[in-house]
């Protein structure tokens, strides 16, 4: 936590005026109107990100359990930021806090701010349904919804209202190409999604996220219940899509980490430990936990 | 040695016990047919279910009143706890704190202990003086309390900690993840359950409703203390009527003396048997037909 402090500044406007922003130490962030920022206060690479998600002094419980500690965290867009850390570490519930998923009715705490294009997402008065269509999300094993692959694709964009045949068929037909689906199953549309590999599901899955146009992508280890070549062509689509796409991804995979992502965070028992761009994490990390993590001491 | 010889011993005591069990039903359908054989002797089935007249004495045997009776009934039964149970399940499983399951469940489970004779007194005292006050002047049908809808009403409540608590189970092993791919794509909880839980839970809500059909047909004390016994075939929700069990239960062991009137009863139970038979084997087959095309 102390390895860096991010600094949200108004910004916008200032982009080139960062220099001036607060040097000293850990100021208190400040939200303003306009787009969230951060600035790594690096004295060699100072570097202005936008950001589709802010999390500011998240803390979650579980009942009693403390899961996440005091978490302060950008994730920058356009790029693939990985969640890494060992088994059990939060790193899942981090990523589910992003859009809520965790407000289920089994008494989790959550204080703190997790913004969303300056939107709170844990204000009660914020409309959760259209800030979680910002965000596809892909679990660890991939779960088709009981219906045909078509009506998978179609689900969301029919849940918003969308209602036009021709429309619909577009939207299915492209995002299953997004996902590089299209080929495999454009002669079975409408047979059960169950009844597809589970790699191929995963891409489903995928293709069913992107349907409602989102700006980011939510990942929860999503290639751990892939063979190889799923989890392959899973991250080439990734590396294809980041352009386009702000993708967050939970990783127990150092590999892994290390093949995709652009930015990682390391995160050890509910708190995060160091972040930057992922050839710093893993060439000089800042911290003895990261680089011990890294070379594989603790795991 | 011993050791193997126990392991022998045991799956062979098990198995025993199985086809015991096995055995006693394919045993109490034939007692039934033998013992319903006399009548069976002088009409014939489609004879027997399908005319009205109920004379003993006059040696008149129509079993259709008491079928149509069980029938009205039972449908009635499931068409009012169904809707309820449904939406008690979700509420249960997707909306409720913990803090609430825990309190709802136990006391749903204990619904489930009470007598049934305990029901019937309740509907006597309560649902049939309702009925009484509150619907009966309002149709033009003369009729009392004692009718379908006290029987419906009754059975419902009866079967509802059964649905609920089966639906319930259903919901509960649907995987969170699956919720999770539903709500992130920005669907509310609601829509969640109307598109996902509910379609994903149908074999389950079918298995749920058939075991409460079962339920509700052989259910016999609670429902002849409110739902009037007369043999005549239910016109309306406010006819009285007379199902199958509170036949048999109303008159086994009295007037047996009357020449076929005991192969009567027994066949009225045979009959009750045979329902139950076909139709848990029918949507045995409804069931396997929908898994196999879900999957």
């Amino acid at each position: 936590m102390k390895s860096e402090t991010i600094v949200n500044k108004k910004i916008a406007e200032e982009k080139k005026t960062i220099t001036d922003a607060n040097h000293n130490g850990n100021g208190t962030p400040k939200t303003e109107d306009g787009s969230a920022a951060l600035v790594h206060e690096n004295k060699d690479n100072q570097e202005l990100i936008h950001s589709h998600i802010t999390v500011k002094n998240l803390n979650v419980f579980f009942g009693n359990n403390h899961v996440l500690k005091d978490i302060n965290i950008s994730i920058p867009d356009k790029k693939i930021t990985a969640i890494i850390g060992p088994s059990g570490c939060g790193k899942t519930t981090l990523l589910k806090s992003f859009n809520r998923l965790l407000d289920s009715t089994n008494g989790t705490k959550v204080t703190g701010q997790v913004l969303v294009d300056n939107e709170d997402v844990y204000d009660p008065k914020t409309e959760i349904t259209h800030i979680r269509k910002k965000m596809g999300f892909l679990s660890q094993r991939p779960f088709p919804l009981p219906m045909s692959i078509y009506d998978n694709v179609a689900y969301g964009p029919k849940i918003h209202g969308l209602r036009k045949r021709k429309k619909l068929d577009e939207i299915v037909e492209h995002y299953l190409k997004s996902a590089c689906l299209w080929d495999e199953v454009k002669d079975r549309l409408h047979t059960p999604a169950t009844r597809l590999s589970i790699g191929q599901q995963q891409r489903l899955c995928l293709a069913r996220g992107l349907a409602v146009e989102p700006l980011i992508i939510l990942g929860d280890e999503p290639t751990s219940a892939l063979d190889p070549v799923s989890s392959q062509r899973i991250e080439e689509l990734f590396n294809s899509l980041k352009d386009s796409y702000t993708i967050a991804i939970v990783t127990h995979i150092l590999r892994q980490a290390k093949r995709i992502a652009d930015y990682v965070v390391f995160v050890y028992m509910g708190e995060i430990i160091e972040h930057g761009p992922a050839k710093q994490v893993f060439e000089s990390p800042k911290e003895k936990l990261t680089e011990e993590y890294i070379s594989g001491i603790i795991s | 040695m011993m050791r193997l010889l126990k392991d022998k011993i045991a799956s062979k005591v098990m198995m025993l016990l199985t086809a015991i069990f096995v055995l006693v039903a394919v045993f109490i359908g034939y007692g039934l047919y033998m013992r319903s054989r006399p009548l069976l002797a002088k009409r014939s089935l489609w004879e027997l279910i399908t005319s009205e007249g109920w004379k003993p004495f006059k040696g008149e045997f129509g079993f259709f009143p008491f079928i149509m009776g069980t029938v009205w009934i039972t449908v009635l039964s499931i068409l009012i706890a169904m809707p309820l149970c449904l939406l008690t399940s979700i509420y249960l499983s997707e909306y409720s704190h913990k803090s609430i399951r825990q309190i709802a469940r136990p006391l749903i489970d204990l619904l489930a202990g009470i007598p049934s004779v305990i029901y019937g007194i309740w509907g006597v005292i309560i649902v049939v003086p309702l009925i009484e006050k509150f619907i009966i002047p309002y149709s033009t049908e003369f009729s009392t309390g004692y009718n379908v809808l006290a029987g419906g009403i009754v059975l419902a409540i009866m079967i509802f900690p059964l649905i609920i608590n089966i639906v319930t189970d259903v919901f509960n092993t649907i995987p969170q993840e699956l919720r999770d791919a539903s709500l992130s794509l920005g669907a509310t909880k609601w829509e969640t359950v109307k598109h996902v839980i509910l379609k994903k839970a149908l074999p389950g809500i079918i298995a749920a409703t058939v075991l409460a059909i079962s339920r509700a047909f052989g259910e016999t004390i609670a429902v002849l203390m409110v739902c009037g016994n007369i043999p005549e075939t239910p016109k309306s929700l406010l006819s009285p009527a007379y199902p199958l069990p509170a036949l048999i239960a109303n008159n086994f062991g009295e007037m047996l003396s009357i020449p076929l009137y005991d192969s009567a009863l027994l066949f009225a139970a045979l009959l009750l048997f045979l329902i139950i038979f076909i139709f848990n084997a029918v949507s045995k087959l409804i069931l396997m037909n929908i898994e196999r095309k879900t999957t």
